[in-house]
């Protein structure tokens, strides 16, 4: 079965959406990110979608789910690379994604999570070398 | 059978010189066509109804027999329409044929008068149509002068600048509807794109009324470029503005909004960690200004 990989990069996620997404991919990504993010107990998701050309109401409410459900398991969502078609599709589909972070590119989207719980993270390791 | 054809035919020359005659002593416009134009012009239109008519199909100037004296009307509205005639007088041109034509007719049926008023009848119907041929290709090619205009506003008012490395600014200028807003829309996440900006401002000092339509395509813009991970900044927002905003009841909360391009640009240079700093006196002088 097809599925989306997910890559671990420290204490983030990343995720690179390089095909066009269905909804049966889009909800295996789903599982397959809560997953990870609780096994690995990451505190950030990077996902790009600059490959991303079509999107519909569905896959827009499914970035929205996967941002909520990562919060609920403390970790932040960044997306990125957002084409403006897309970007224009989400708004006149009336989805501002309201609780999904963005950024213009992987780059500053990883800056953005360091930045975000650059101190959070910091202490936690300032505990493990304590210890 | 209508027999106008042999008549046009018969009388061309009279028929001509009245029909010039007419059109030199009626509302010409001296300024916008010389009378050797005017008169060749009329020449080959006459010889054109003359051999279409011959085809017999006198009224119907839709069908093929038609086509040539079709394409010469819509090639004189054209030309009439872009050297600034009016349609009354472009419609005139043809309708001023009408009186040599029963001139011709009463002439040439002198003493059957039902065969001049059947003539006469069928030479004013075919004329009518002709004219108002003239005025629907006259409007049409004013038409297009207008549409290929808007387009051209379209592109001139729709400029996207960069201020510094990561912000743009986009100077908004007329008034804003559908269209324009999906090309400024469009543009401007485009730009955002290809620049890797992470600030836009959007100036609206040129724009005279907001309304809530506007209002509405402008936080669409500004909420699209979020998605894309870029901040938009209003700014040129003026007192009236202001006041219209408020009163309609549009809510600008989630939006920054800036009095002047200036301040803006600041912020934005405040977001990206700039700022703008005096390093010393401005006592740099142009070059070729020294005494």
């Amino acid at each position: 079965m097809e599925r989306i990989p997910i890559l671990r990069m420290g204490n983030y996620l990343l995720v690179t959406i390089q095909v066009d997404m269905h909804d049966r991919l889009a909800m295996t990504l789903q599982d397959d990110l809560t997953q990870q993010i609780s096994k690995t107990g990451a505190i950030g998701v990077l996902i790009d979608i600059s490959s991303l050309e079509i999107v519909d109401s569905f896959i827009g409410r499914t970035l929205a789910n996967i941002a909520a459900m990562a919060r609920v398991l403390d970790a932040e969502t960044v997306v990125v690379g957002m084409q403006p078609a897309v970007a224009i599709t989400l708004v006149e589909l009336g989805m501002s994604l309201p609780g999904v972070r963005t950024a213009l590119n992987v780059e500053s989207g990883m800056e953005l999570l360091q930045t975000s719980r650059g101190s959070f993270a910091r202490g936690m390791q300032d505990d493990s070398s304590g210890n | 059978m209508s027999k106008i054809a042999e008549v046009l035919q018969k009388h061309q020359g009279p028929l001509l010189d009245e029909w010039m005659k007419r059109l030199l002593e009626g509302s010409r416009r001296t300024d916008l066509i010389s009378d050797k134009e005017l008169k060749a012009q009329a020449t080959e239109l006459l010889g054109s109804i003359t051999t279409s008519a011959r085809s017999g199909k006198v009224s119907e100037v839709n069908g093929p027999e038609w086509s040539a004296t079709r394409e010469m009307l819509h090639e004189i509205a054209a030309s009439r329409a872009k050297q600034g005639f009016t349609s009354s007088e472009t419609a005139t041109f043809v309708l001023s044929m009408k009186q040599p034509t029963f001139s011709a007719v009463r002439s040439e049926f002198a003493k059957d008068t039902d065969a001049q008023y059947q003539e006469i009848w069928a030479a004013t119907t075919l004329l009518d149509k002709l004219a108002l041929l003239t005025t629907d290709e006259f409007l049409a090619a004013k038409e297009q002068m207008i549409s290929r205009q808007q387009e051209e506003l379209l592109e001139l008012s729709t400029p996207v600048v960069k201020l510094w490395d990561g912000i743009l600014a986009l100077p908004m200028i007329g008034t804003l509807d559908s269209a324009r807003t999906q090309v400024v829309m469009e543009s401007l996440l485009q730009a955002i794109v290809e620049t890797n900006s992470k600030v836009a401002i959007i100036d609206i000092t040129g724009v005279p009324t907001v309304d809530t339509l506007v209002a509405q395509h402008l936080i669409k813009t500004i909420t699209a470029a979020r998605l894309m991970g870029a901040d938009c900044i209003i700014s040129g927002v003026r007192p009236q503005i202001a006041q219209t905003i408020v009163h309609l009841g549009i809510n600008l909360t989630d939006v920054i909004t800036k009095a002047k391009l200036s301040d803006a640009f600041a912020l934005a240079l405040a977001k990206s960690g700039r700022a703008v700093v005096k390093v010393s006196e401005p006592a740099a002088r142009m070059p070729g200004r020294e005494a």
